[in-house]
């Protein structure tokens, strides 16, 4: 079931904004015909594979490549020697802030391997079997070393340290000693111990959360190819070419000039996708060996080496009122960021009370480096962990006050004025009509049955702007082509081709939207953050625009009318100009036709940098059944309300909120990473590491809420993001209700729920 | 001001200052703090009036009732 409810000042008569029309990727996926990254091939390409480190960490003493350079069919091996020591520089050139010194050794290793899976040396040969054969034949000599890899033990001062140079950010005074606790954020307001010791109610706990992949279904994959004069191409798969092209020249100390990346079709990322890994070396190997090298990562190696999010401990302490005025919130938050600095705590901190207006409250977070791979963003990063935490806390506060846990929250609830626990005042947010659309829901009145829990949880994300460009070029049939640089990773080809058709006034199937490499197109940042449809999307609402101002141009030339008495409307160029008469009106159609005679070819390209993302918000209802004997608990219903701001295509916004919802209930169900003594990781394949499938999941019901965003053209804001923030603890307060045991360790696998029912029966 | 730049200010987390843009804000903020003018160029996003701008500097804030410095935002 699917609702769009709008306010009653939301109403804006679009002609094609809000349809459904089918995606224009759509066949090609379906049909097999659509290229991802491992599809390309050039002629003469080498294969190219990773000797990782099979030891958490340890000191890299030697490695002796000649064996495997002498093997028959063996044309290039890099090692970290190959690459340029960068100094360390943080760049803003992706979707956040990265450290490229860091980003380079993560790459490949220098001196040290800091996680299981490292790469330390590269090799690209005639065939895969060679490239294989060749990797066994490097010998790298290392010196083991202590790991650690929880995030508490990390931060003991008796824990192995895995940088020198780390001394704790954001502490007075600055430690003398290096440690794992790169950095301590904290947002604050108030007076928090007091308001707590005045609270005539508090609740506490301490919640914990396992490191998840993002477990997109493509691996990383690339060709590169560099010519002898230093120009490179790539071709990959990612959320951002221009992304791997800024990073791969930082990496190699190349010009961004220098090389040209074409995307590939994107067989997901969710965040995982903002960094880098196999391009540098890729480009590497090319350089040596004179040919293009195709890279293409086993399942195996995207577990072991690519980014999962942070495992973490969430400690929240809750005050309130007795009538339900919540009063007091002190969060801790302790994130793993793996090999490097750089975990999500910093916007866990942020958005871990916004859905909330309370008066005094203190947030810490503390981001541990750990012997795992390095992070990488995915979706809301660090959100959907504070989420767990902060909402499981919300709701034992409800059950102890004896309220409705959404009554609770909409007395309590962030709405316009209200300023948020991060800084700014909320304005245009629509928090409480989403909590009201769930209470009014008819899932909320269905009675439950025995074994059965029923759980609710908010979430908050911020929604981001930034850097784009597109570019709108008119036919000579008066059909368009809609030019953007960002990788369509949700469904935004379909939202750009919508767009761009409300502004022209013509059928959406007459726009062909098209993703161009960096060569093609103006910069746009990547395709991250629930970013483009709103940004990129304003970059194709302002091109189409100025296309219809040089469209009227043409229009009041050959009419010979000032251009102010020239209206476009339904696709048409009409005289206002009441002295000319009844002068038939200028189809589209009929002026590209006569481009040639009126100025030349229609197109027009425009950047921007998008200011004014709205907040999400969201809030998701989920029932679950558990069996008492073999622990496993089965999701019965799910429903989903969402703050959309205005939904451009409304299919690919239910198809965000469904998609993140069951990325959500498989984190707070099964998947984690898991370690053994030595730090390996023991689940690294799909069938160990557990996502859902169609069949773990009930049809999952939506509700979009239609608050627009004034700072877009039609409304838009980001909608990718915030589902995938409540259903850890949606699911996790079913489940506890369900057993009558409050569930704070996720995931929530059977083997869990039976030992919390065996304890229970004694 | 949010985030890191209490390190700058010495936890100093609001003060008044006379600036019609966001480049003013940041002149101004260097020249009371050093280095944490530069710090938000670099670093931080401005919310004028609750709306958040990542890169802001010609931002007219000269009728904005609130200004906040935040961490910049990314995502996935």
């Amino acid at each position: 079931m699917s609702d769009v409810l709008d306010r009653p000042d939301a109403k804006a008569g679009f002609a094609t904004v809000g349809t459904r029309p089918v995606r224009p990727d759509g066949v090609d996926k379906v049909t097999g015909r659509a290229a991802f990254g491992a599809d390309f091939a050039m002629p003469g390409q080498l294969t190219g594979r990773v000797k990782r480190s099979p030891h958490a960490h340890a000191r890299i003493v030697s490695i002796d490549a000649r064996k495997a350079l002498a093997l028959p069919g063996v044309k290039a091996v890099v090692t970290g020697a190959d690459f340029p020591d960068l100094a360390s520089e943080i760049v803003e050139g992706g979707e956040a802030a990265s450290n490229m010194r860091d980003m380079a050794v993560n790459v490949i290793a220098r001196d040290k391997v800091l996680y299981e899976g490292h790469a330390v040396a590269a090799v690209a040969a005639v065939s895969a079997a060679i490239a294989e054969e060749a990797l066994d034949l490097i010998e790298v000599k290392y010196e083991p070393l202590a790991h650690v890899i929880d995030v508490e033990a990390a931060m003991a001062s008796s824990a192995p340290v895995l940088h020198d140079h780390i001394f704790t950010d954001g502490v007075d005074p600055k430690p003398t000693l290096p440690s794992n606790i790169a950095k301590r954020h904290q947002f604050a307001r108030g007076d928090v111990e007091a308001a707590l010791a005045a609270a005539e109610v508090r609740v506490e706990g301490r919640y914990t959360t396992k490191a998840v992949h993002q477990g997109y279904i493509e691996p990383h994959a690339c060709v590169a190819s560099m010519s002898a004069d230093g120009q490179a191409q790539i071709w990959s798969s990612s959320q951002g070419h221009f992304m791997v092209r800024a990073y791969s020249a930082k990496i190699l100390g190349l010009d961004i000039s220098d090389i040209r990346v074409t995307p590939a079709e994107i067989g997901g990322g969710f965040g995982g996708k903002t960094v880098i890994y196999l391009e540098p070396l890729a480009l590497a190997l090319s350089r040596q060996a004179g040919a293009p090298v195709k890279m293409v990562m086993s399942r195996d190696e995207v577990f072991r080496a690519t980014g999962p999010t942070s495992g973490g401990v969430i400690h929240v302490r809750l005050g309130a009122t007795r009538d339900g005025k919540i009063t007091a919130a002190d969060v801790e938050l302790k994130y793993q960021a793996g090999a490097f600095p750089g975990s999500p705590v910093g916007a866990a901190c942020m958005t871990a009370l916004a859905c909330y207006d309370i008066a005094d409250f203190r947030i810490v977070g503390w981001d541990v480096v750990t012997n795992s791979p390095k992070v990488a963003a995915y979706r809301a990063p660090g959100a959907p962990a504070t989420a767990f935490g902060v909402e499981c806390a919300v709701d034992e506060l409800a059950k102890k006050l004896g309220v409705d846990p959404i009554e609770l929250r909409i007395k309590n609830g962030a709405r316009d004025g209200v300023k948020a626990a991060y800084g700014p005042t909320f304005q245009n947010i629509g928090y409480i009509e989403t909590l009201e659309a769930v209470k009014t829901h008819p899932h909320y009145a269905l009675k439950l049955g025995p074994n059965q829990g029923r759980g609710i949880a908010a979430g908050f994300w911020f929604n981001v702007g930034g850097e784009s460009t597109a570019a709108c070029h008119i036919g000579e049939d008066g059909t368009a082509t809609v030019v953007t640089g960002n990788p369509d990773i949700g469904g935004s080809r379909a939202s750009m081709a919508i767009m761009a058709a409300e502004v022209l006034g013509i059928p959406v199937d007459n726009v062909r939207p098209v993703i161009a490499d960096t060569a093609s197109i103006g910069y746009s940042m990547l395709t991250g953050g629930s970013r483009t449809t709103f940004a990129t999307g304003m970059a194709v609402v302002r091109a189409a625009e100025k296309v219809v101002g040089e469209l009227k141009r043409r229009a009041a030339g050959v009419w010979s009318v000032p251009e102010d008495q020239v209206a476009w409307e339904g696709g048409r160029a009409v005289c206002l100009d009441p002295a000319k008469g009844d002068v038939k009106p200028l189809t589209l159609k009929g002026l590209a036709g006569m481009s040639a005679r009126t100025g030349g070819p229609i197109s027009a390209e425009v950047s921007l940098n998008a200011q004014g993302a709205g907040p999400g918000f969201g809030v998701h209802l989920c029932d679950v059944e558990i069996d008492p004997e073999t622990g496993h608990v089965k999701v019965l219903r799910y429903l989903v309300a969402q703050d959309v701001g205005r939904a451009i295509h409304p299919s690919y916004v239910e198809g965000q909120m469904q998609g993140g919802a069951a990325q959500g209930v498989g984190w707070a169900l099964n998947e984690e990473y898991v370690f053994d003594a030595d730090g390996k990781m023991e689940n690294a394949g799909f069938l160990d590491y557990r996502v859902p499938v169609a069949s773990d999941l009930p049809m999952i019901d939506t509700v979009m809420i239609e608050v627009p965003n004034p700072r877009h053209p039609f409304g838009a804001k980001g909608v990718g993001e915030v589902p995938i923030v409540p259903p850890l603890a949606a699911v996790a307060i079913a489940v506890s209700e369900a057993v009558g045991v409050r569930m704070k360790d996720l995931p929530l696998s059977p083997p869990k729920i039976r030992a919390v029912l065996d304890a229970k029966a004694g | 001001m949010g985030g890191d730049l209490a390190s700058f200010t010495g936890g100093r987390a609001e003060f008044d200052v006379a600036a019609t843009t966001v480049r003013e804000l940041i002149r101004e903020l260097e020249q009371r703090y050093p280095g944490a003018g530069d710090y938000v160029a670099r670093r931080m996003a401005v919310a004028i009036d609750g709306e958040i701008h990542q890169d802001a500097d010609a931002a007219p804030i000269g009728g904005a009732r609130e200004i906040c410095l935040i961490p910049k935002i990314g995502g996935g």
